[in-house]
This record gives C-alpha cells, sequence and structure tokens, in this order.
C-alpha cells in the first residue's frame, strides 16, 4: 500500500492504495466519482479520458500513485445538471451520443482538445508548422481520433465541439 | 497484475543506482506501454521506479546548435517546440502522426524509444511468442502476418518496431545519452540502440540492465524539404504498416528511414546515393535483403509509391 494526494474537482484526497490501482479505479472505485467511464481498460477507446494539471490523458493508463500533488479534472468537474459546462450544453443540443457511455471522455477531451488549439499545439492535419493552428472540422476529427464511439455519433459530437469552438474562438 | 513495489527517484543516478540493486526493477515515465503490458502480465517487474520527478523535461540548445531533449520530453511538447517545427519538421510530423492526443501527452521521449512491438502474437499469451517467452517459437511466422517485418527479421521473431519518433530520429542522426547503475555516462548513436531480434528478439536495445536514458540529443540542422509520411490502415490513430522520413536537399542528395518494415528504424546510407535517381533505385538498395511473407509483401511496392510521393512533395 502507498500513500497518495490529489486534488479532484478542486477537492483534496489523500489515499492510501496498492500501487497497482490505475488512477481510473481510484476515481471510480475509492473516490465514487463514477462519471469517468472505464471501457478497454487499455488505452485504446479514450472513455477514460481526465484532465491531468490541465492535460488530457488516459486515466486508465496510469497508476493513481504517480499522481501525488495533481490537480485532476473529471466529467463530474466540469459541469453539473443544474449547471452545464458549454460543452456539454453542446452535446445535449446537438445529440453527441446514443448510448451515453463514451460521452464523459468524449467531452473531457473535447474540452482539452480546444485549449491544445488555443495553445498553438499543431496536429497531424496541420498543413502549416510554422504558421498559427487554425480551427477546422478536420482539425477537430483528428485531435479526436482517441476517443471511440461504437454508437457512431460522431458526425453530432464534431458538430457539438465545432459550435463551442466558434463560441470561444 | 502482477504486485510491485514503488519508489519515486530523487535523481537520474539514484534511479540508475536503484535499478542495478533491485531485481527485475523497471523504470516508469509516462507509464502507455508498459502498465498496458503489466494489466497483461506480459511485463511483470517486481519493483517500479518512477522517474517522472527526475528534471529531464527541458529542450537545451546544445553549444554545436542542435538540441538536447530531456528523457521526460512529452511526446506533445516535442512535436510543438518551435524549434523542432522549424529546424527538425521531419521529427514533429512523425510525433504527430503517432498514437492519439491523450497518449502523446503521456508519453516520454525515451518511452516513445523503448515502447515494445505491437505484434498480435506478442500480445496473446495464449500463443508461442520468442519475445515474450524466450525459446517457445514464434506464431507470426506461419501466422496473419500482414504487419510483420518484411526486411532485418530471423527465424526467431519477425515483429517490428511501432515508433514513429525513433524513424525521425534514425533519419537526423540523433544521438542517447545515458547513466548505468554504477553511475558512468555514455552516448549511443541511435543506429545502434535497437537489435535486430537474431536468436534473442526478447533483447531489443543495447542498453545495459539498469541503464537510464536521460537526454537525446539531435544534431544542428541539416536544413533540407523534412516530411514524414505514414500510411496505415485508419487516417489517425494506427500504427504504420509503412512509413518513410525524408530529408531531401536542394541538390538532390539527402536521407531516407522507413518505420514499420523492420525490428528498427531502417536506414541504409548507402541507398541514398539512389536519390537522384529517384525511389525506384533507392527502395531497390534499401530493401535489397528483404524476405516478406506471402501476406506482407505488399510493403515493397508500398515502401517505394510512398517515398515516391514523399520525394515529389520534397521537391514541389
Amino acid at each position: 500500500m502507498t500513500r497518495v494526494s490529489f486534488d479532484v474537482n478542486g477537492e483534496p484526497h489523500q489515499l492510501e492504495l496498492d500501487t497497482r490501482t490505475t488512477l481510473l479505479d481510484a476515481l471510480r472505485e475509492h473516490l465514487h466519482l463514477t462519471g469517468t467511464k472505464k471501457g478497454c481498460d487499455h488505452g485504446q477507446c479514450g472513455a477514460c479520458t481526465v484532465i491531468v494539471d490541465g492535460r488530457r490523458i488516459n486515466s486508465c493508463l496510469t497508476l493513481a500513485v504517480m499522481h501525488q500533488g495533481n490537480e485532476i479534472t473529471t466529467i463530474e468537474g466540469l459541469g453539473s445538471p443544474e449547471q452545464l459546462h458549454p460543452m456539454q450544453a453542446a452535446f445535449v443540443k446537438h445529440d453527441g451520443y446514443q448510448c451515453g457511455y463514451c460521452t464523459p471522455g468524449q467531452i473531457c477531451s473535447a474540452v482539452a482538445v480546444l485549449d491544445e488549439i488555443r495553445a498553438g499545439i499543431p496536429s497531424h492535419v496541420t498543413a502549416d508548422l510554422i504558421a498559427p493552428v487554425r480551427l477546422s472540422n478536420a482539425e477537430l476529427r483528428e485531435r479526436m481520433s482517441g476517443n471511440i464511439c461504437r454508437c457512431g455519433a460522431y458526425s453530432n459530437i464534431a458538430e457539438a465541439i465545432g459550435e463551442v469552438a466558434g463560441r470561444s474562438a | 497484475m502482477r504486485t510491485f513495489s514503488y519508489e519515486r527517484a530523487a535523481s537520474p543516478d539514484a534511479a540508475a543506482a536503484a535499478a542495478g540493486q533491485a531485481t527485475n526493477a523497471k523504470f516508469i515515465a509516462g507509464g502507455t506501454n508498459l502498465l498496458d503490458l503489466m494489466k497483461l502480465e506480459i511485463e511483470t517487474p517486481a519493483h517500479l521506479i518512477d522517474v517522472n520527478g527526475l528534471a529531464l523535461d527541458r529542450i537545451d540548445a546544445t553549444a554545436d546548435g542542435g538540441l538536447r531533449i530531456g528523457a521526460l520530453v512529452r511526446n506533445t511538447d516535442l512535436a510543438a517546440d518551435g524549434r523542432v517545427r522549424r529546424d527538425y519538421a521531419v521529427l514533429s510530423r512523425a510525433l504527430l502522426a503517432g498514437a492519439s492526443g491523450q497518449l502523446r501527452n503521456k508519453a516520454t521521449t525515451a518511452g516513445n524509444l523503448l515502447q515494445r512491438t505491437r505484434c498480435p502474437y506478442f500480445y496473446d499469451t495464449n500463443l508461442p511468442c520468442n519475445k515474450r517467452k524466450p525459446g517457445s517459437g514464434c506464431a507470426a511466422i506461419g501466422g496473419f502476418s500482414r504487419q510483420h517485418a518484411v526486411i532485418g527479421a530471423s527465424e526467431a521473431c519477425i515483429a517490428t518496431h511501432p515508433s514513429d519518433m525513433a524513424v525521425a530520429m534514425r533519419a537526423l542522426d540523433a544521438v542517447i545519452e545515458t547513466v548505468r547503475p554504477d553511475g558512468a555516462t555514455r552516448t549511443i548513436p541511435i543506429a545502434e540502440l535497437h537489435r535486430l531480434p537474431g536468436d534473442h528478439p526478447e533483447v531489443e536495445t543495447t542498453l545495459a540492465p539498469g541503464e537510464l536514458i536521460t537526454a537525446v540529443v539531435l544534431p544542428k540542422p541539416v536544413g533540407g524539404a523534412q516530411a514524414y509520411r505514414k500510411v496505415r490502415d485508419r487516417a489517425s490513430y494506427a500504427f504504420a504498416l509503412v512509413s518513410v522520413a525524408a530529408i531531401v536537399q536542394p541538390d538532390g542528395s539527402g536521407r531516407v528511414a522507413l518505420g514499420g518494415v523492420a525490428h528498427k528504424p531502417w536506414r541504409v546510407e548507402a541507398a541514398e546515393a539512389e536519390l537522384p535517381r529517384g525511389a525506384k533505385a533507392v527502395t531497390a538498395r534499401l530493401l535489397a535483403d528483404a524476405r516478406p511473407t506471402r501476406d506482407n509483401a505488399f510493403k515493397l511496392p508500398l515502401a517505394e509509391r510512398t517515398l515516391s510521393a514523399v520525394l515529389r512533395e520534397a521537391r514541389a
């Protein structure tokens, strides 16, 4: 067992965990924040995406004990049913899901994608590595490729993100 | 996952020393490949040394005009660095062609070099694999081998190295810096870091036990038109069937390295003399000793066509 402390959605937590506990299992099984989903548990589907110190990662492929002192944001920290995050509201408006299982990961990823574009981080489809990154549907789709939607709601997901991106650009 | 003990290392020297003392220890940085393999009990370290706290996350200019990339620089940060985008575009392009945004945020420079093959038989613990269980045989030979190596393979293993980043670094003549458990440091040209499988596919690099990569040094920029083209089954988030890293100079000379074809980034400097004669001549030399399987013979014409497209782009 190893002790670790980190903030989740602004709340400090101290845990004593089996070293094998992934960040995903710590969130779900120990802190009972079940918004973050376990899909493949191998980093292939993106359902477990959370934001750690401002960056999106797969919470299934990292150990909880490796996050001493980090600030973690899950879907529960982005918004609430009474006060949706703009990205959550856009997913609802554009019907960016069917079963909803991948949705928390999609939304955490999408929020971070817009930050990455604002920070000027290029992607595989960025035509010019030197010029500022330009927002486009192709950019959003490429950057979201680590989030799989088995129901195939991609076009609505892209519309939801596009709307928020347009609004915040 | 098997149980393991865990420590956070305080310095590169301390990390290497700890790895030298413990039995069956592994360093963990991004962990995106190691933890996946630990869940499957393909990797079963008894002790993990977390190196994330080490101050190896900077990219610094070197005295001769190159860059020293700390071992812990994340793939996202390396691809986005202004100097890399301007002077080593092939590296930025290769990084951005790999994995997903989430994985690039976590994956490190050294970890990317040391990631293990994605051969499906290496991952399937019900089947023989000389890399996973030395001496058990190779299920890929005679199995489905569409993704596998066409050159440099052996009777024991036909796996490929999965990295995109390493292919670009091979074209750039990167040099690896390390520290060993006794504190000794050394440099390894990237051409000598990865091994061909031979009789021991389980030994993938020339690193000594407990040796820690601390940085990757890029020589001063070589200029030219730089491109990385990756051919895969999906447009994004898939490993390469074939990839080409190329640097082409205005006089027609240049460098070419291939990914997806061998157990290491594949570059044959002598083949580059053929560049003025075009892609067919270069790949004929580069892949002269190729021994593809029935499933992956398509990689030979695919490599030639991919290089042809890259050269056309570079000369446009």
